[in-house]
């Protein structure tokens, strides 16, 4: 196999590594705003919101290192794509960098501070945080699947609305919902309780808008957009995946629900990586179109980098792996200790003196 | 305002901003893990509470120096697209090794850490920190290794067909003599701003404690936040040792490599043997040399810190600006053509490379000259102070480090000036492998979307600084915990199963978001 075609390879895995598994942390982040109990006291549905958040607690951030590796494979192994997409996308990035942010800073100081209203903008900022890039990752997806309008030199003239059509609105609403199952499945394995009915309640339903929307979304993308037929195998892959995870919900096996709709997500990268193969970004001009040749590297750092991705790719996998395994518990509410954190007006004592 | 100029406000804003919480990141793991390190061998209690304080600290600056780091990736794809074009083939290289070697270590070793107290054996628990903090300071290797070869570029060829650099060796890349002196420097500053920042806190509460007078607050000033500050000290002296030495030798390699940086860097306007060190020097805006004038100065030093030598002559900006114009220019001639303008200037900013090299010395120096200072109080062993000055003195002393790693930072950046990618007019410079910034600028990003990326980010870094520093603020006042119990769960096996803190499915964890 070609080294280009090789990274497009382990760029396509990456990308699936980051959908997959940043993929429930969104979920989690954006149910936060809908799955505690309604009516039930402030206080209960403080404790069902921390319950889910530390659900993601210990791999979230650890998730999120999948997108910055393809972000820097990008660079390293297609530095075209990695210019054209980033400099043309920009403001779709910028909002997703926004939200990024304030995502990693709510869930590092949320609990820091022991006060309804600092925990409220917190909430805020991890459901915007989360709901903001499930939306526009599929944009962007759907767009580049869709072809893009590069001009000669390889660069994006499309201008911002452009990317606003119809078939990448419906991608941005295929990304939403799987990730939202996908949430809610891995919500309820991980917790148990109330909360874990109420999950398992939300994925079933979720799941059947999910297998409709990303059915509809997937025939359409490989009958008006891919270049060949074998991507149909990924279609089929994702649909029965979709169903499994119907049925699964439905039967309540969380643990084959979360496998089946992490295969669903990875129909899906397959599907997309496929049908833009061997191109990395298609114009409407087909002559324009970035390719894995055309954008790649030279053969040299390609070289260097497959050696660096061979030997420490299986490691990322074997220690965050452990990770999951380290906290593979499921949470109830009372798992979660009384608030911790400390409230801004500090009491006038001198701490650290026993007996004080 | 046009691109180029709103696209390096916008690097420079970001850049900065993200390099106020990153020192403190790469020097306050690995101190944390010394702590805890501390308590599992000695078991005493006072490094377990020392341990959780910093530990505090270090995770409130953690998530936001990783929230702005995404940024720094993304930018140079969506601002300076130009620029990855010519040099992704080289510079996506150590990137994407840092994601891989170093970036997923950090973060998922930080998660096993936070949550990990009550469920990974103590040593393995202590082992998760370790590797947060060599995995920061590999992170810190990789981004310096991409940075310095803008700096100086080498491993490298320009291939004309294309245009752009490719790589040719990833062993000079990795080795280039540039990061061999910025790595240690960086590195030495970031442990300067941790052991400032532990001493500075630890001093403040020393003080409180002992002028409350009471003997068990004394006791505890004495016990836990002296040993402290001893460490904090320490690491103040060595690093300051450190940042020295190798400040000292990243400038001669830089008199070599980047001779107009130095140059400007003191104000040397005229080609000059036994080149005096300038202390202060005055002159308008205009960045002319006719109006640069120096007011105080040190004879020859600026001589001996390029060579080691105190009458070595030592090029001038104006014979610097004939060079370059002369070097790049005869190249671009055999090679297709000059690109730039007759009146290009190839030097940096004279004022802004003159004041922000001052204030990093300044700034580092005074750091590093209060470790003495305060060892000096506290050279008896087991002593205490209760003089207000010398609590006000170590909260003052918190931001000297910060704004000597900035402006440092101002000064490596602006000096490259006006070049992303620096020719290097000597032998081990490679021929046609550099890029002006203003060609490396995205060039199909109009005006209102860089303004709205920069306000954007500039009014969010605003908010979360406030953010930031409340939180910082409040925890530091919080003070260390009056008693930590063990969490981890060989304590509670020892404590045998009939223990009260058996280990229990229903028992609530001991860290929890």
């Amino acid at each position: 196999m070609e080294l280009t075609t090789v990274w497009f390879v382990l760029i396509a895995v990456l990308w699936t590594g980051y959908l997959v598994l940043e993929g429930f942390d969104f979920g989690v982040g954006m149910l936060l705003a809908v799955l505690p109990r309604r009516g039930a006291s402030a206080q209960d549905r403080e404790r069902e919101r921390r319950l889910m958040i530390n659900t993601i607690g210990p791999v979230w951030d650890g998730n999120e290192v999948w997108l910055l590796t393809a972000g820097g494979a990008t660079f390293a192994a297609f530095p075209e794509w990695y210019a054209t997409l980033f400099s043309g996308f920009y403001l779709p990035l910028f909002l997703i960098l926004v939200a990024l942010i304030v995502r990693v800073v709510a869930f590092e100081w949320r609990g820091k501070i022991d006060d309804d209203r600092w925990r409220a903008w917190a909430d805020r900022a991890l459901v915007f945080g989360s709901w903001v890039p499930s939306v526009l990752w599929g944009v962007a997806f759907a767009n580049i699947v869709r072809g893009v309008e590069l001009d000669a030199d390889h660069q994006y003239v499309g201008g911002f609305w452009a990317l606003l059509n119809p078939f990448a609105l419906l991608g941005g609403a295929v990304t939403t919902l799987l990730f939202l199952t996908h949430g809610a499945i891995f919500l309820a394995l991980k917790s148990d309780g109330d909360i874990r009915r109420r999950a398992g309640d939300l994925a079933a339903r979720l799941s059947i808008v999910t297998l409709l929307v990303a059915g509809a979304w997937a025939v359409w993308a490989q009958l008006a957009y891919s270049g060949t037929a074998w991507t149909w195998a990924a279609v089929a892959l994702a649909a029965l995946a979709l169903v499994g995870v119907v049925v699964a919900t439905r039967a309540r096996r969380e643990g084959a629900a979360f496998v089946a709709s992490a295969v669903a997500i990875v129909g899906a990268v397959v599907l997309i990586f496929g049908s833009l193969f061997p191109d990395v970004m298609p114009a409407l001009d087909p002559a324009n179109s970035l390719t894995v040749d055309n954008a790649s590297s030279t053969d040299y750092t390609l070289t260097v980098m497959t050696w660096v991705a061979v030997v420490l790719t299986p490691l990322v996998l074997l220690y965050q792996g452990w990770t999951y395994w380290v906290f593979r518990k499921r949470l109830t509410v009372e798992h979660i200790p009384a608030a911790t954190g400390l409230t801004f007006r500090a009491v006038a004592t001198d701490r650290g003196a026993p007996g004080a | 305002m046009d691109v180029l100029d709103l696209a390096r406000w916008q690097f420079g804003i970001t850049t900065v901003y993200h390099f106020i919480f990153v020192p403190l990141t790469i020097g306050l793991s690995p101190l944390v893990a010394i702590m805890q390190t501390f308590w599992y061998v000695t078991g005493d209690e006072r490094w377990l509470r020392l341990t959780k304080f910093f530990g505090k600290l270090l995770l409130i600056n953690f998530a936001i120096g990783v929230a702005t780091g995404i940024v720094q990736e993304f930018q140079f794809g969506m601002a300076w697209s130009e620029y990855s074009r010519f040099v992704g083939d080289v510079f996506g290289a150590p990137l994407a090794m840092e994601a891989l070697a170093a970036f997923f270590v950090e973060s998922t070793f930080l998660g096993l850490w936070i949550f990990g107290w009550d469920r990974l054996p103590k040593k393995i628990h202590l082992a998760c920190i370790w590797a947060v903090a060599i995995a920061t300071n590999l992170s810190a290797f990789f981004i310096l290794a991409a940075n310095s070869w803008m700096q100086h570029p080498v491993g490298t060829v320009l291939n004309p067909e294309t245009g752009r650099a490719e790589m040719k060796d990833i062993g000079a890349v990795l080795t280039n003599p540039t990061v061999l002196a910025a790595f240690p420097h960086t590195i030495t500053a970031a442990f300067l701003t941790a052991g400032t920042f532990v001493a500075g806190i630890a001093a403040w509460w020393m003080v409180r404690l002992v002028r409350s007078g009471r003997p068990e607050a004394v006791e505890t000033a004495r016990t836990v936040y002296r040993p402290a500050i001893i460490l904090g000290l320490v690491t103040m002296l060595a690093a300051g040792v450190g940042v020295a030495v190798s400040g000292d030798a990243q400038a001669k390699l830089m008199f070599d490599q980047q001779p107009a940086k130095m140059a400007a860097a003191e104000g040397l306007c005229d080609t000059t043997s036994g080149a005096p060190f300038s202390i202060l020097a005055i002159g308008d805006l205009s960045n002319d040399c006719e109006n640069v004038r120096h007011l105080v100065e040190i004879p020859g030093v600026t001589s001996f810190l390029a060579t080691g030598d105190f009458g070595a002559t030592v090029r001038g900006v104006n014979e610097l600006q004939d060079d370059y114009a002369e070097w790049v220019g005869d190249w671009e001639d055999q090679n297709g053509g000059r690109t730039f303008d007759e009146d290009q200037r190839f030097y940096p900013d004279l004022g802004i490379t003159y004041w922000s090299f001052r204030l990093m010395i300044g700034f580092g120096v005074g750091s590093a000259a209060l470790s003495l200072a305060a060892l000096w109080l506290l050279r008896r062993r087991g002593s205490v102070t209760g003089k207000a000055w010398f609590g006000r003195l170590g909260i003052a002393a918190l931001a000297t480090p910060f704004l000597a790693s900035a402006f440092g930072w101002i000064f490596t950046e602006m000096g490259r000036q006006p070049w992303v990618v620096t020719p290097n007019p000597n032998p081990s410079g490679v021929d046609g492998v550099w890029l002006m910034t203003a060609r490396g600028v995205s060039t199909v990003t109009g005006t209102g979307t860089i303004w709205t990326s920069l306000i954007g980010f500039t009014l969010l870094y605003g908010v979360l600084a406030v953010a930031w520093y409340r939180l910082m603020h409040r925890y530091a006042v919080e003070g260390v915990a009056p008693s930590e119990k063990d969490p981890s769960p060989d304590a509670r096996a020892s404590r045998g199963p009939d223990g009260p803190d058996r280990s229990s499915d229903d028992a609530p964890l001991s860290f929890a978001y």
